[in-house]
């Protein structure tokens, strides 16, 4: 345990270097909107890690908390003049408290139902955010959402919300971690089958599933909300197209990708989705000059496929993989 | 108009969109029964199956050939994707073969967007009558033909399971798999069978609907997720349950569209279902512990 601590701590700090580093090699403005994408799909892969890795459910439907958390802090800072930082404490909670709701309505189901009712959930709320036109302002969303500032400084450029959102992220995987050695990562540990467990051993020892299910469903949707209200206030607009199907997929492969049950993998995961993809972006024209995003989207389905195919464990496991034919060697 | 007819009309309009529903719900019926995935790409099979029907007509084939080759060619697509995706990785836990239909469902998709881009595309009436009158009411009569060609799909999909030998062995082998290659039966080439099925019905429903609601690069993903509700509505075990299942969504879309609000057409079935599913576990009208994995 001594030893996976400080591994761990290790990590964290060889993490948080690269974080910091990264701005000052990487000079390109469009590079580090980049990274703020990569920041804020790896807070929203933190939470469906947790539900899948750990809690054993799937969600199709994590884009329905990730814009719950948008418009409300959208829609306070918009409407009722609250102040940016409180309207995100306001928008994680709501997004919380409606997980909260909805899940003791879909967590009962299992397997394909669960997938279908969560997908419901992003259907569901898209269609709220792209109708209720007097107060979400519709298709054409809301413009002018005032930025976030510290301490009388305003932050504006697009490298403040870059710090801002993996300083984020580091706080929430560091206490995403604390979760996982907790007594309800325990419990969760019990239910999950893949994790060695059995919901059936876990009931008769007086754990309740449901109850830890729900519960992190709540905090997978508190990151997600978080992800959303941080979103707003560095973009100023909010448009539903950003809360749609693929927005609740993307952190459903970015998690695959990276790894089930592995937190770093989440963080892996959604900074090789996004960089590959880019790559992509960037290589095409060079070599077919005329072309746009269609490569890109090629790229990533490909990209999935060849992962599922060769990594089904996920990046997370490549260290074991070259260790494992270390030993054979040797 | 009065308000009988246009309620008929919201009926017819929502039984043809519902009927496709209900193909793309089959295939996903098709390919989990014997393989235990949940194919995302069914959808993009019905975009192929339409998208090449446009392209073979406007090279100037016959209406009816242009669909036949495409219906062929998106089988053909559909088996070598499960010999090239599926296949390598059979042994694989469902949710990584499930996540990589995701992934082959887009690589199609960024593939049409290169060939094709984004336009829409349409294809003509099947028949030059254009509209009929039933009872004060105007219908389309490539609805006609929708409906029709759903239900021959259904009336030949169940009489190739009942009464064909190839029928009773991709039963056997859906059933039980080890048993089924006991009795000689390759169920290695089942697989490949249930992807050429799904793919070629899911091209047909695409083509026959181009018409009517044109087709382009991006409408897969929409149909795939319309396919995947109705298929675990009905059950995922049962043609005549996925068939009300489709049905039932297209005619709520179509109610709440033209009675409430269109905006709201997706959500009114989806809110429907998700509290008739707290009651049956199983769907509407499949088999209680088929949602049970």
């Amino acid at each position: 345990m001594e030893n996976v601590k400080r591994t761990r701590y290790a990590s964290l700090a060889l993490f948080m270097i690269i974080v910091i580093v990264i701005p000052f090699v990487v000079k390109s403005p469009y590079l580090i909107t980049i990274g703020i994408f990569i920041g804020l799909y790896a807070l929203i892969s933190l939470g469906l890690s947790l539900l899948m890795g750990y809690a054993g459910q799937v969600s199709m439907g994590q884009s329905a908390f990730y814009g719950i958390g948008a418009y409300v802090s959208a829609i306070l800072t918009m409407k009722c003049g609250v102040n940016p930082w409180l309207a995100m404490i306001l928008a994680a909670l709501f997004s919380t408290f409606m997980a909260g709701l909805l899940g003791m309505v879909v967590l009962r189901l299992e397997g394909h139902l669960l997938a279908v009712a969560t997908l419901a959930l992003c259907i569901v709320f898209y269609t709220i955010f792209a109708q209720w036109k007097s107060m979400t302002g519709g298709v054409d969303g809301m413009p002018g959402i005032p930025k976030l500032s510290i301490g009388g400084f305003t932050l504006t450029r697009d490298v403040h919300y870059y710090y801002l959102i993996w300083a984020f992220l580091t706080v929430i995987l560091i206490f995403s971690f604390n979760v996982v050695d907790s007594r309800v990562g325990r419990a969760l540990r019990s239910i999950h089958h893949f994790q060695g467990g059995s919901e059936m051993a876990a009931k008769s020892l007086g754990i309740s599933p449901m109850k830890y299910k729900i519960q992190v469903f709540m905090l997978s949707a508190a990151y997600a909300g978080i992800a959303g209200s941080l979103y707003v206030h560095w973009l100023s607009l909010v448009t539903p197209s950003s809360f749609g199907f693929l927005t609740s997929i993307y952190p459903l492969i970015i998690v695959s990708l990276g790894g089930q049950g592995s937190l770093w993998g989440a963080i892996i995961g959604a900074a090789v989705f996004f960089i590959v993809a880019e790559a992509f972006r960037a290589l095409v024209p060079i070599l077919k000059p005329g072309t746009s995003g269609e490569y890109e989207i090629l790229a990533w389905g490909l990209m999935i496929i060849l992962v599922m195919q060769f990594l089904p464990r996920g990046l997370v496991s490549i260290p074991d993989i070259l260790r494992g034919k270390g030993k054979t060697k040797g | 108009m009065s308000i009988y007819d246009q309620l008929l009309q919201f009926l017819i309009a929502g039984i043809s969109i519902g009927s496709i529903y209900a193909v793309m719900g089959l295939g996903f019926m098709i390919v989990y029964s014997v393989t235990r995935v949940i194919n995302f790409a069914q959808g993009e099979f019905a975009m192929l199956g339409g998208m090449l029907s446009t392209v073979f007509y406007a090279k100037g084939l016959p209406l009816s050939f242009s669909i036949l080759c495409a219906v062929l060619i998106t089988s053909a697509f559909g088996m070598f994707l499960h010999r090239t995706v599926i296949y390598p990785i059979r042994t694989a836990p469902v949710f990584t073969l499930v996540l990589a239909t995701f992934g082959a469902s887009i690589a199609i998709r960024g593939i049409s967007l290169i060939i094709w881009g984004t336009d829409f595309r349409i294809l003509p009436p099947f028949s030059k009558l254009g509209a009929m009158h039933l009872a004060g009411a105007m219908i389309n009569i490539q609805a006609v033909w929708v409906i029709g060609t759903t239900l021959l799909m259904a009336i030949v999909l169940f009489l190739f399971f009942e009464y064909t030998v190839p029928g009773k062995a991709f039963r056997a082998s859906s059933i039980n798999a080890l048993g089924a290659s006991l009795m000689g039966i390759k169920t290695e080439r089942m697989g490949a069978i249930a992807f050429g099925l799904a793919a070629g019905l899911g091209a047909l429903a695409g083509a026959v609907v181009t018409p009517m609601m044109t087709t382009s690069s991006e409408i897969g993903l929409g149909l795939a997720i319309k396919g995947f509700i109705s298929a675990i509505i009905g059950g995922l075990n049962r043609i005549e349950g996925i068939i009300v299942g489709g049905l039932a969504l297209g005619i709520l879309e179509a109610f709440g569209a033209g009675l409430i609000h269109s905006g709201f057409k997706d959500v009114i079935p989806l809110l429907i279902f998700l509290v008739v599913l707290n009651f049956r576990r199983g769907g509407l009208l499949g088999d209680p512990e088929a949602g049970k994995i």
